[in-house]
C-alpha cells in the first residue's frame, strides 16, 4: 500500500515533468544568479554559498508544496485515501517521501556542481550534499503539514510560506553551518547529527500531524 | 448492521437535517431523497466517516464506526461525486491504484475483466483525460466490480451514464444486494431496484 503510493506519485511525475523540472530549474537560476550579480570575489563568494544554497533550496522545496495534496483534493482521490482501511499517517509518508524524491532528490544532486561556481573546495562540497542530503527530506516532511492546514484555502500558496519557512529556520542554520564550521576547520558532525535529529523528529511526527489536518480540512 | 440514531448536520448557522433515524441490515437498500441542497452529499459523507455528524452517531454492527475506523473502511466504498481518478494515469492504472488502496489489490487481468464488463474493454491503456464524462464515471464505479465489500455509499452514481450504463449498474446493485450487501445512495434518476427491503429516506 505504503509502495502503492509513491510508485503512483511518481508515475505522475514522470507524466508531468514539467513541475519536476520547474522545481530545479528554479534552484539552478538562484543559486547562479547570486556568483553573477555579487562578482567574483572568491572570498566573498566562498562565505556565502552555505547560505544561498540553502535558501534556495529552502524556496524550491515550497514551490512545489502547494501541489502535494491539491490536485488530490479536487479530483476526489484525496477523498479515496482518507477512506483507506491504511493508516492515514503512512499515506502521508509516502506522499512525502514521494515529494522528497520528485523535488529534494535532483536538488542534493545539484548541489556538488553548482558548489563549484563558489569556489568551494571538495570536502565543503561534501558537507554541502551531505547536510542537503539529510536536510531536504525534512523540508518534505514539515512542508506536508503546511500543505495539509492549507488545502482549499484562497490564497494558499502564500499562507504555507508563512506557516511553514520559520519550521524550515533549525534546518537552515544547521545545514548552513555545517559547511561554515567545515571551511572554518572546525567539525562539522554536530551539526550533521542535529539535522539528523530533526529528521527522525519530523519522520514520526510530521505524518500524523499532517494526516489530523487533512481530516480537519475535508471535513 | 449499518445504524444512524439522531443524526444532525449543521452547515454554518443553517441546520440541514435533525433527528434522522434509520437501520440497515444485510441486504437492504437504503435510497436518500430530497431536494438540491438538502443535505444529502451531507448525509453521505457522514456515513462514511469523512466527516462527523453534529449530533447523534453512526453504528456499524453496534459500535460507532468513529472508533472502528480502519476496519469500518475495510468493508464500505464510497464514490463520490468526483470521480477519484487521476487524468494523467491510464484507465488500468486508475483502477489498479485506487483499488489498491482501498486494501484490494488486484492484478492486470482483473482490472481489465472488471473494464470490459464496464463497457471499457479496448480503451485500458488511453488516460483517463480523453475520456468523456460518462466513461470516467464507468472508470470510477469499476472499483465496485474489484473491491469486494459490504457496505456501497453511492452520491449519484448514476449521473452522466447512458441507458445502457444504467442498466449494467441496476443488475450490479441487484447482485450485491442478493449476496447480502447494504448499499446506500442518492439518485434523482428512478430506478427500479430489487431488494429484500427497501428503506426510503427524504430529507426536507
Amino acid at each position: 500500500m505504503f509502495m502503492w503510493i509513491i510508485k503512483r506519485d511518481l508515475l505522475l511525475a514522470i507524466r508531468r515533468q514539467s513541475d519536476v523540472l520547474t522545481t530545479l530549474f528554479f534552484f539552478i537560476i538562484v543559486v547562479s544568479l547570486f556568483p553573477l550579480s555579487v562578482g567574483p570575489e572568491m572570498n566573498m563568494l566562498r562565505t556565502m554559498a552555505p547560505g544561498v544554497v540553502w535558501v534556495a533550496a529552502l524556496l524550491a522545496s515550497m514551490l512545489s508544496l502547494g501541489r502535494m495534496f491539491s490536485n488530490d483534493y479536487l479530483d476526489g482521490t484525496l477523498e479515496q485515501m482518507l477512506l483507506s482501511p491504511q493508516s492515514l499517517s503512512l499515506l502521508v509518508l509516502g506522499k512525502a517521501l514521494a515529494h522528497w524524491l520528485v523535488t529534494g532528490v535532483p536538488l542534493v544532486l545539484m548541489a556538488p556542481v553548482l558548489g563549484i561556481q563558489y569556489d568551494l573546495p571538495v570536502e565543503a562540497l561534501f558537507v554541502l550534499t551531505t547536510a542537503l542530503l539529510l536536510g531536504t527530506p525534512v523540508l518534505s516532511l514539515i512542508g506536508a503539514i503546511g500543505a495539509a492546514l492549507t488545502l482549499g484555502l484562497r490564497g494558499g500558496g502564500v499562507l504555507v510560506s508563512l506557516l511553514v519557512l520559520p519550521l524550515y529556520i533549525p534546518v537552515l542554520i544547521f545545514g548552513a553551518g555545517a559547511v561554515e564550521a567545515n571551511m572554518a576547520g572546525v567539525g562539522f558532525d554536530a551539526h550533521l547529527s542535529l539535522i539528523g535529529a530533526f529528521l527522525l523528529v519530523s519522520l514520526v511526527f510530521a505524518p500524523w500531524a499532517a494526516a489530523s489536518s487533512l481530516r480537519v480540512s475535508l471535513e | 448492521m449499518l445504524q444512524g440514531i439522531s443524526l444532525a448536520c449543521v452547515r454554518g448557522d443553517r441546520e440541514l437535517f435533525k433527528d434522522i433515524n434509520f437501520s440497515l441490515e444485510a441486504g437492504g437498500l437504503m435510497q436518500v431523497r430530497g431536494p438540491n441542497g438538502s443535505g444529502k452529499t451531507s448525509l453521505l459523507r457522514m456515513l462514511c466517516g469523512l466527516s462527523n455528524p453534529a449530533a447523534g452517531e453512526i453504528l456499524w454492527s453496534g459500535t460507532s464506526i468513529r472508533s472502528l475506523s480502519g476496519d469500518y473502511f475495510a468493508v464500505m466504498t464510497y464514490i463520490g461525486h468526483l470521480s477519484g481518478t487521476k487524468d494523467d494515469l491510464t484507465v488500468i492504472e486508475n483502477l489498479r491504484i485506487s483499488s489498491a488502496l482501498a486494501g484490494f489489490e488486484i492484478n492486470d487481468a482483473q482490472a481489465s475483466e472488471a473494464l470490459e464488463y464496464m463497457g471499457l474493454g479496448g480503451r485500458e491503456a488511453l488516460p483517463v483525460k480523453v475520456l468523456s464524462q460518462g466513461q470516467r464515471r464507468r472508470v470510477a464505479l469499476a472499483r465496485l466490480l474489484v473491491c469486494k465489500t459490504a457496505l456501497w455509499i453511492l452520491d449519484e452514481p448514476l449521473v452522466a451514464l447512458d441507458v445502457m450504463a444504467v442498466k449494467l449498474i441496476q443488475e450490479l446493485l441487484e447482485q450485491h444486494l442478493k449476496q447480502d450487501g447494504m448499499v446506500v445512495m442518492t439518485t434523482h434518476q428512478e430506478i427500479d431496484l430489487m431488494a429484500a427491503s427497501t428503506t426510503q429516506l427524504h430529507l426536507a
